[in-house]
């Protein structure tokens, strides 16, 4: 991350009674009241980078929204190059009892979980997933499709286009790439992070060493992945680059993958947007719509 | 340090604007769904994928060809399982012995071919793996006679763009089945008309006694009970005007992903 300071402003709270220090806080050649918080802009996101990350948020919910509903219309995973049935490492399935009462069981390599109400039978309907959570709602896998593969083409050349530029500009060796410091910091970081203990200061200025971490391993592996094993599933491209299905382990074991790299993106979100909303939500939003971000710094750290 | 009570009225907040929004995106995308203009845009993905994949992929490409040990042991029956026709049912009861297949439209000298003058071809054994749209794999051994063979044979005139495969199947609602593929296509080595599967004669859920193979694309595309080809140089105004049944009811043309 660059980091352009452009102003400071003290603020003028009542003077932390903790610190008399009058260190000189940061890079920032301060006129202010040296025993009081700190508060410094600092250019935190660039805008290409801005750009296309904003463009992800509807591309990746279309995306996984409507991989669902593709995913619905056989909903089973398998590895290998077929998919026997009776193979399955998972698979969702409306069952009837002799009652009548249909119920969504799914299955994960041989274990049976009841999932009614999401997975399997949900608002009165045999489907994999339920209704909310596909495009279209209802049960229509060619307008799946569809969105699916629109979107996936924008997704690539947004990616195509955030790669060249994060390498280009160095973002890639710079903010993202971990260095000697982040690895030995791991265990800290992790521990901070356990207790929710978030960096400040200075260290906010950059990423963590698991945050690195979580955006390049999301970046340059869980995308590639979902991109290579969604172009491996093309019986053409199969033809053009047979590898890649030896190196997947399989049409249906691409199919897998393709899933679970799914799988991984909505889990990044998960945790994207719970560390967004615990380390300052307005502060984050802000950063990331103008790039200028607010570090706080305590007198004395 | 929030109050209990405002850091309530937060909560309370933030779960009804994400609850309301992701509505509103649900419901959106279903409105742009059914929207005339939407899913035109949509559409304009699969000339893209078509345009990169034909410049990626090299002509002759074959799709990967498995051994024996690589069957599947069940080959699901997809789509219609049998014509259910009366026309059907007679030709069922002799055996195909009365079958024709018929090539007309753009070609210089339309013919057709008896079963059993088809099998009197040179034929071509190919085991490989169908992809269903639905998701599903499976692998079978084809043998069939190559469609580029009797291409040679009718010799297809410049403006012949779309060889149009007419199926003797028809749907619950009397629409019949028919499929699409380029001319171009029809050339490749592993497009063949198959009347075995698995070293036996085709059955009638599987297709017989003719089905097209076109490997590299979905197996959608596989007509089953084709009674004639027809050469176009346009496919509006055959069916609904989208080059195949499925195509009709919003599945690509271009199924190659």
């Amino acid at each position: 991350m660059t980091l352009l300071i452009q102003s400071e402003e003290a603020v003028s709270q009542k003077a932390d009674q903790r610190s008399m220090a009058s260190e000189t806080l940061s890079t920032v050649s301060t006129p202010m009241v040296s025993s009081s918080p700190v508060i410094e802009r600092v250019y935190r996101h660039r805008l290409p980078v801005r750009i296309s990350h904003w463009l992800n948020v509807p591309f990746l919910i279309i995306l996984i929204m409507s991989g669902l509903q593709i995913f619905n219309a056989h909903p089973a995973l398998y590895w290998g190059d077929r998919s026997d049935r009776d193979q399955a490492l998972l698979s969702i399935k409306p069952v009837q009892s002799e009652g009548g009462e249909v119920k969504g069981i799914t299955t994960i390599l041989g274990h049976q979980f009841d999932t009614t109400g999401v997975l399997g039978y949900s608002d009165g309907m045999r489907r994999g997933f339920p209704a909310w959570a596909t495009i279209p709602s209802a049960k229509w896998l060619a307008m799946g499709r569809q969105w699916h593969l629109f979107f996936a083409w924008l997704f690539v050349i947004n990616g195509l286009i955030f790669t060249a530029y994060a390498f280009a500009s160095r973002h890639v060796t710079r903010d993202l790439a971990p260095t000697g410091k982040d690895w030995r910091s791991i265990g800290k970081s992790l521990r901070d992070h356990l207790i929710l203990r978030h960096p400040a200061g200075e260290e906010a200025k950059r990423y963590n060493v698991l945050q690195k971490l979580a955006y390049a391993s999301i970046l340059f592996i869980v995308a590639p992945l979902i991109v290579f094993t969604g172009l491996a599933m093309s019986p053409t491209i199969d033809t053009v680059s047979p590898w890649l299905l030896t190196i997947l382990g399989g049409r249906q074991a691409a199919r897998t993958i393709h899933f679970l790299a799914c799988f991984s993106f909505v889990g990044f979100i998960i945790a994207h947007i719970l560390q967004v909303v615990l380390t300052g939500f307005f502060n984050n939003i802000r950063s990331m719509m103008t790039g200028w971000s607010i570090v706080k710094h305590e007198a004395g750290c | 340090m929030i109050p209990h009570k405002q850091a309530m009225k937060r909560r309370q907040f933030l779960k009804g604007t994400v609850g309301a929004a992701s509505l509103v995106a649900l419901s959106g995308c279903d409105n742009l769904t059914q929207s005339s203009w939407f899913p035109a845009i949509l559409n304009k993905a699969e000339r893209l994928t078509e345009l990169v994949q034909r410049a990626v992929t090299p002509k002759g490409a074959l799709a990967k060809e498995y051994g024996e040990a690589d069957i599947s042991k069940i080959f699901p029956a997809n789509g219609n399982t049998d014509p259910g026709t009366a026309q059907y049912a007679d030709h069922v009861a002799l055996n195909f012995s009365d079958w024709t297949l018929e090539v007309v439209g753009l070609v210089q000298a339309p013919r057709s071919w008896s079963l059993a003058a088809l099998k009197e071809l040179p034929s071509r054994t190919q085991i490989t793996r169908h992809d269903c749209v639905e998701g599903w794999s499976a692998i079978g051994k084809w043998t069939g006679v190559p469609l580029g063979d009797l291409m040679h044979q009718v010799e297809p005139l410049p403006s012949a763009q779309y060889a149009v495969f007419h199926c003797a199947d028809v749907d619950d609602d009397g629409i019949a089945y028919y499929e699409s593929i380029a001319v171009a296509d029809c050339y490749h080595p592993q497009t063949i008309l198959a009347y075995e599967l698995n070293g036996a004669t085709l059955d009638v859920p599987h297709g017989a006694p003719l089905r097209l193979r076109f490997e590299r694309q979905l197996g959608y595309k596989q007509a089953k009970y084709v009674m004639k080809i027809e050469l176009v140089d346009s496919l509006t105004g055959i069916g609904g005007g989208k080059g195949g049944y499925w195509e009709d009811q919003g599945y690509e043309w271009y199924a190659g992903i």
